[in-house]
């Protein structure tokens, strides 16, 4: 079904897996509009999903995923401060192993543990975040619905918009998008641009006004509030002056465009309560699609071979 | 590694001399008499003499390394003097200089003494390195002149920089007394902050905090024009980037008492070997691009290096199994060193065979003040056999550290310490411990 046996970034994953998930999102979209909102897909499979990180609406996409999909779910929530404490990663990825499971789903905040867990354990791994690498089944969400919205995806043009250096969001739609053909234009505080962001295939350009002149649709990120006052920006004024997607300045230019938002929200900050809540955003329809593309990614790497015994 | 006691007489037969004060290789055998040089060139070897067949191979002098850690004091699970020691031998070392981050950190004239007694019942030569300040941490100076007079040779905070620039001003002043080295760990860790790795291309795609290589080249310049303004000797360690070499290069034109030293990790690996996230090539200062790799190559061949040292640095396989984040920095090397610095410089960059052994005998000796003569009649034989042309694949059964942190383990290598001899002994032939165990 999907060449990969682990889901843990987009970097290099191959394009026609990337369409057969979104493809497959799109039919089990179709389930979660049912009365009954459930399949038998992956009846028998334990899925654990394991989170060194808080996360909210991550987590309780994946397991609602799970559930639509008939999967026994286990939600494992370890702070980061207990691994520190003595247990090594390994050992807690052999225990989970040892309980006789079929995949984890793994948030965390150092880039790279999702790859350092396979070497641990022969489980299906999908990470959920690792650090400020990626994030991959939010990028694939978010073509989704970008593919919802468009029909398309090649060359389609696409600005990310407010702290790309601290995250995963970003860098896994980088990937993914330019993998489909689509055009990538990153914009924000230069102190949170990564540096070398330009060899990853995209523009670099400060003047937001430009970018949504520019663009078809506009990926907002959220900016942390740890991140004012500090070394990084003066102050959230500061920012929406230069980069807030205001509704003054939407008004400004005469143009649709599709405004995105991976949540949660800092109402006020990087993107104005009304603009989050106009036609124009596709806020909710992500949230929604978030659901049909885990479905089609558990699926896809859970569901698709019958177990042929021993041997 | 297991060692043999010399025998009365001991005749190393049929190899090359390489003499790293002429700058000569060429054909001869070596007598060895009661643990001491007898006689090196033409030979004429009583008949009682036991032989030791060294055809296709170069007797050199012990190999020096300026730079290890072998945690004792305090982290003896990760290593101690004796199996750092069993390392070094391995490595065709026959004396090395022990930096001195253990717990407690060696900054007192006593805990040199202790470093100094437990290296009496060691198989190699061991100086330990003197902390520059008090628990390195930065504020006070250690007693200095007592610590020379027990034994240290250098004094550095390594692992940790001086970051004080006055601090670093008045260490170097200080040490002008005594006309020692000092050796600063060159990392601006307001600029360095939670970063892992080199800051390029290759961290912007793996998502990791990085630095970039001015973290350590402006500490550099700083120490390098502390040492012009005090007349202080630097060694520099462990450069890592090209900008550092290029003001390297330029300061020593005019000053004669800046010394550096490259490790062997920078010389053969890049930020691009990274992309696995594999801890054990996460080490301070970062390895760097493959610009800087070529730079330090060229460092390494025109004389801006003076030697090469391995900053052998262990950890526990648990630490180093845990997340790219909390792994500590550091690599073992002593094991791997010659088949790395010889593959990478020798065989693929055509340096100078004996320029190579300079850097890792004379110049690490010179550079502490250790004695360099040592094919001198009737001086303790200290010498390193080894074979220039052997390709090897480094394995675990290859470390006899008692920690296992090496990213060499799967490489190929070119060329491999055959023999060691110090202190009375010498190791049994790698040739036949290896068809042993295979």
């Amino acid at each position: 079904m999907l060449q990969q046996k682990h889901l843990l970034g987009l970097e290099g994953y191959p394009a026609e897996d990337i369409q057969t998930i979104i493809d497959t999102a799109f039919t089990f979209r179709e389930v979660l509009d049912r009365p009954i909102k459930k399949v038998p897909s992956l009846q028998g499979k334990t899925i654990v999903n394991l989170f060194f990180e808080n996360s909210t609406r991550t987590r309780i996409s994946f397991e609602l995923a799970q559930k639509r999909l008939s999967a026994d779910t286990i939600n494992f929530s370890a702070s980061t401060s207990s691994l520190k404490k003595g247990e090594t990663f390994k050992d807690t990825a052999q225990n989970i192993e040892a309980m006789k499971i079929d995949a984890v789903v793994m948030r965390h905040p150092t880039p790279g543990a999702p790859l350092h867990l396979t070497q641990h354990i022969n489980s299906i791994v999908i990470n959920a975040g690792d650090g400020t690498h990626e994030h991959p089944t939010q990028a694939i969400l978010d073509m989704t619905s970008l593919h919802e919205k468009f029909g398309y995806l090649k060359g389609l043009k696409v600005g990310i918009i407010g702290d790309i250096s601290h995250s995963r969001v970003a860098l896994s739609n980088i990937y993914g998008l330019k993998i489909m053909g689509a055009e990538v234009t990153l914009c924000g505080p230069s102190t949170l641009i990564p540096p070398f962001a330009e060899d990853l295939g995209v523009s670099v350009n400060y003047n937001v006004d430009e970018v949504i002149e520019w663009a078809d649709a506009l990926n907002v990120l959220r900016i942390q509030r740890e991140r004012m006052g500090g070394g990084l920006l003066p102050s959230v004024r500061e920012y929406r002056n230069l980069f807030g997607i205001t509704t003054e300045r939407l008004s400004m230019h005469k143009k649709e465009i599709v405004i995105m938002h991976p949540g949660p929200m800092n109402r006020g900050v990087e993107i104005d309560s009304a603009v989050a809540d106009s036609d124009q955003a596709i806020i909710l329809d992500q949230v929604l699609n978030g659901v049909a593309s885990r479905m089609s990614i558990l699926y896809l790497l859970l569901g698709g071979k019958q177990e042929k015994g021993e041997s | 590694m297991k060692t043999v006691k010399l025998k009365k007489q001991v005749l190393l037969k049929g190899g090359s001399i390489l003499d790293p004060i002429k700058a000569t290789l060429k054909k001869g055998d070596v007598l060895i008499e009661n643990g001491k040089i007898q006689s090196v060139g033409k030979v004429t070897a009583p008949k009682a003499a036991d032989v030791v067949d060294c055809s296709g191979l170069i007797v050199t002098h012990g190999f020096c390394d300026v730079h290890v850690h072998f945690r004792e004091p305090g982290r003896e699970d990760k290593e101690t003097l004796d199996s750092g020691s069993m390392a070094a031998l391995a490595g065709g070392f026959t004396r090395v200089c022990v930096m001195p981050n253990t717990e407690p950190p060696l900054d007192s004239p006593e805990s040199i003494r202790y470093t100094i007694d437990r290296a009496e019942e060691c198989p190699i030569h061991i100086h330990p390195i003197g902390a520059i300040t008090k628990g390195q941490d930065g504020k006070e100076l250690t007693e200095m002149g007592a610590m020379l007079s027990e034994g240290a040779v250098a004094f550095s905070d390594d692992g940790l920089p001086v970051t004080d620039t006055g601090m670093m001003r008045n260490a170097l002043e200080y040490a002008t007394m005594f006309d020692v080295p000092v050796i600063n760990h060159a990392e601006d860790l307001c600029l360095k902050k939670d970063g892992v790795m080199h800051e390029g291309t290759v961290s912007t795609h793996l998502g990791l905090p990085a630095s970039p290589d001015i973290t350590e080249s402006n500490m550099v310049h700083r120490d390098l024009e502390l040492t012009e303004l005090t007349g202080a000797r630097l060694h520099v360690p462990h450069v890592s980037s090209a900008k550092s070499t290029d003001h390297i290069r330029q300061m020593k034109k005019s000053n004669n008492k800046i010394t550096a030293e490259v490790t062997p990790h920078h010389l053969f690996f890049t930020d691009e070997d990274l992309t696995t996230y594999n801890t054990h090539l996460k080490v301070a200062p970062p390895i760097r691009t493959k610009a800087d790799r070529k730079a330090l190559i060229k460092a390494a061949k025109d004389g801006t290096f003076d030697c090469i040292a391995t900053d052998h640095a262990p950890h526990t396989i648990e630490e180093k199994e845990g997340t790219f984040d909390l792994a500590p920095f550091g690599m073992i090397g002593l094991e791997s060193c010659f088949g790395a610095v010889n593959r990478v410089l020798v065989k693929e960059n055509k340096m100078d065979i004996i320029r190579l052994i300079q850097m890792l005998t004379i110049n690490p000796r010179k550079i502490m003040g250790i004695e360099t003569d040592l094919y001198g009649e009737g001086n303790p034989a200290e010498l390193t056999i080894f074979d220039p042309d052997e390709k090897w694949t480094f394995s675990k059964t290859d470390i006899y550290s008692r920690s296992h942190n090496s990213p060499y383990i799967g490489k190929s290598l070119v060329g491999r310490p055959k023999f060691t001899i110090v202190k009375g002994y010498r190791t049994e032939s790698v040739r036949q411990s290896k068809t042993n165990s295979k």
